[in-house]
């Protein structure tokens, strides 16, 4: 059977274009990139030239992007290295209820050390306010996380207005990239941001690298020791290879961006517009305006959402019932549940997650899938 | 049309790796599914990180599963059913034990996890049977038109004392591959597919309770929903109405239980019953726990479908004991029987499942009120 891949926020295959650097420095560029000699020196080029073409992506400064093991760990880094380098007094940090884990973890970590924690609501189309921001600062506020993009929705954060609101108290601003890179341009200058995390593998570049733009001057104490590499951020001997991919994968996305953006928005409505008139009960869950183009989430009452993505994985379509990280968790989507849908229709909820390899007739006969699977649940679960 | 897929239960012990195996050189379609029931980190007192192995729901037995379907080559998921579980199975099982009774959570679980949970998973795979690693025999019977529910072959093993609530129509769609085989020929069989798991340790004891220790499982499950156990003390008492102690509540006490009690006499004590109204726990000699009859509830008749005249049946009254002779009595209530054994017998424990066998055949049976 063929399998179709219809869980891109999920991860990415790696870019033909992308797996050849990889390849290559893997074979060649062996050097220690901290080394004195020729093979140290061509890892070093590797890496920096690496450096730029992420900044460009995010139109950052080179010198302003940390190359980390992936989005996780940016996101630990910014959290962990502002409120860290803020010290002991008193601290209070802001993020919002639809974050990743990434985010949500080490903010619940630093809640029980002492530090407060306030976690904004979200409108019932999945988006934060920014005056509840601006609400929720206090003096002892060092540290506003929202992520650009949310991975279940795909609704885009109005960081920019969110970033006026922090500047002007003086408040950091770290943005939790991860979704919106490659999807959406990105342009810290203009968004305000001061931290920005990114991952490589959701930019079809592989696992295990990712990165965080840190504005220059911002204060930021490491959270691992060990060395010098980074700038005295993030120790511990550079993964050239993955770095170098992280790197032809933003130039690729830099290129491909325009044209592909509106290319999968086009097949998300084919999706969505399709599945909405061939099936009742269904509906997009948060807004369907300023998404990501490549991200539709639908709920299908009356049918279980583990079952559906396994009835669509039998019938070789890829698809899951939200962030990849926390399926087969016990409780439904804390994004879903977020923004105001009951316990049930939130399990009945589905994402889908395009990317550059699906076709029109890939989307058509996912629609069939669907529309088959929702039928045949539905049926079974009368008796139920 | 090719043929549509049987869904196993794999739970990552030899048994159900077995039967996927087998099911797949057999020449069906099979997917397999692990059910996700319990999360053993959730009380993290009760569960040292290192004495994960033989309860339900491990790491470790998830990756034993998914490396049997990747070895036989079928598909396979995990499926999650852990609120289901807590609701049907282990608030069920918390609130018996505080009433005084004595459950039996597995049987709970076939009722309504393995056997309806995981049919209707099944459905949604377009799977029509489901298969799993249970010790016991079902047969279609042509003069009555019903399935029934025979013992395993393997008596040492067999598993029909807590599959008497088995509908009709779940029977109808189970396999139980198993139920001709002794264990030794399943690890033998096991072995010669070449699985990894031919040599695992079977499980034991109720999955969701480390050690078998109910009383440290169930302080430890009110305390993570926020319930305060209510501070209960009680008196222990004899059979002529003595007070010889006090207790901290009936759930510490099982019928038949003879150890922890705190009382030094000469003679040895056993509960022979408790109250959870009174908190009073009786307390008596051996013989005092002989009973002769008892009413059995919530009667689920499978390979008959009841009983109008006395019939006479072996009776089992928890899994460790061996059948007894009895008659079985019809009440006005079709769900209700009243069991008169033939000789009494030793501790007859309210909560408790009651199957009522003839010979290999599984009548039905019900709970011990």
């Amino acid at each position: 059977m063929q399998h179709f891949y219809f869980d891109h926020n999920a991860t990415t295959p790696v870019a033909p274009e992308v797996l050849e650097t990889v390849v290559t420095c893997l074979g060649q560029v062996y050097g220690n990139a901290s080394s004195i000699h020729h093979f140290g020196q061509a890892a070093k080029q590797r890496l920096e030239a690496a450096r730029r073409q992420v900044a460009a992506l995010i139109h950052a400064g080179p010198q302003e992007v940390v190359f980390t093991s992936g989005g996780t760990e940016a996101d630990n880094l910014a959290i962990f290295g502002v409120v860290r380098a803020a010290g002991g007094r008193p601290l209070h940090l802001i993020t919002s209820a639809i974050e990743h884990p990434a985010v949500l973890a080490p903010s619940a970590h630093l809640e029980r050390e002492g530090v407060e924690v306030t976690r904004l609501p979200v409108s019932a189309g999945g988006v934060v306010n920014p005056e509840d921001v601006s609400r929720a600062l206090r003096p002892e506020t060092v540290l506003v996380s929202i992520m650009h993009a949310n991975n279940e929705l795909g609704t885009v954060q109005p960081i920019a207005e969110i970033a006026r609101v922090t500047r002007e108290a003086g408040v950091l601003l770290h943005v939790d990239g991860v979704q919106a890179l490659g999807k959406i341009p990105v342009d810290v200058e203009a968004l305000g941001a001061d931290l920005y995390s990114m991952s490589g593998h959701k930019l079809y570049a592989p696992k295990g690298v990712g990165a965080l733009f840190v504005r220059k001057g911002t204060r930021l104490a490491p959270t691992a020791f060990g060395g010098h590499h980074e700038r005295d951020r993030r120790p511990g001997t550079e993964n050239v290879p993955g770095i170098a991919a992280l790197g032809a994968a933003a130039e690729l996305a830099g290129r491909s961006l325009p044209a592909e953006s509106e290319r999968l928005a086009a097949l998300r409505d084919r999706l969505e517009n399709a599945v909405l008139s061939r099936v009742s009960g269904a509906g997009v869950n948060g807004a369907r305006w300023n998404r990501t183009p490549n991200t539709s989430n639908i709920y299908f009452d009356g049918v279980d959402g583990e079952a559906m993505v396994i009835a669509l994985d039998l019938r070789g379509f890829a698809v899951s019932t939200g962030s990849a990280c926390s399926s087969g968790a016990i409780t439904p989507s804390h994004v879903l549940t977020a923004m105001g849908l009951s316990a049930d229709r939130a399990r009945s909820s589905l994402r889908f997650s395009l990317g550059r390899s699906n076709t029109a007739e890939q989307v058509d006969a996912l629609t069939d899938a669907v529309v088959a699977s929702v039928i045949h649940l539905r049926r079974i679960s009368v008796h139920a | 049309m090719p043929e549509p897929p049987i869904a196993v239960a794999m739970s990552g012990g030899v048994d159900s790796s077995t039967v996927a195996a087998l099911l797949v050189r057999q020449g069906h379609s099979i997917v397999g599914m692990t059910m996700q029931l319990w999360n053993q980190r959730r009380l993290p007192e009760l569960a040292p990180e290192t004495s994960g192995h033989g309860r339900c729901c491990s790491l470790d037995d998830v990756y034993d599963a998914r490396r049997v379907a990747e070895q036989v080559g079928i598909p396979y998921y995990v499926v999650n059913f852990e609120r289901q579980f807590e609701e049907q199975v282990v608030q069920p099982f918390v609130d018996e034990y505080l009433a005084g009774r004595t459950p039996v959570p597995c049987t709970l679980c076939n009722n309504y996890i393995k056997f309806d949970r995981f049919l209707e998973m099944a459905d949604s795979v377009g799977a029509h049977h489901i298969a799993t690693g249970h010790y016991a025999r079902v047969r279609y019977d042509e003069a009555s038109g019903r399935y029934q529910l025979l013992r395993a072959r393997d008596n040492s093993k067999d598993q029909t004392y807590f599959l008497f609530g088995l509908t009709q129509k779940q029977l109808s769609r189970t396999l139980f591959p198993l139920g001709e085989m002794i264990k030794p020929e399943v690890r033998e069989l096991a072995r010669s597919m070449d699985l990894d798991v031919a040599s695992k340790g079977d499980s034991q004891e109720i999955c969701f309770v480390p050690n078998g220790d109910y009383a440290a499982f169930m302080q430890a499950y009110l305390k993570d929903k926020g319930v305060e156990p209510q501070a209960t003390r009680g008196a222990i008492v004899s059979t002529d109405g003595r007070t010889l102690g006090e207790h901290e509540g009936v759930h510490h006490f099982t019928v038949g239980q003879r150890r922890g009690l705190g009382i030094a006499t000469g003679e040895a004590l056993y509960v022979i019953s408790t109250d959870a109204q009174t908190q009073r726990v009786v307390v008596g000699g051996n013989d005092d726990l002989r009973r002769d009859r008892f009413t059995a509830k919530q009667v689920n008749w499978i390979s008959i479908d009841g009983v109008t005249e006395p019939r006479p049946a072996q009776v089992k009254i928890r899994n460790k004991h061996a059948a007894a002779q009895a008659t079985l009595h019809a009440t006005g209530d079709p769900g209700t029987v009243e069991v008169v054994f033939e000789e009494a017998q030793r501790a007859v424990t309210p909560g408790q499942g009651a199957v009522f066998y003839d010979g290999d055949l599984v009548l039905g049976g019900g709970w011990i009120a």
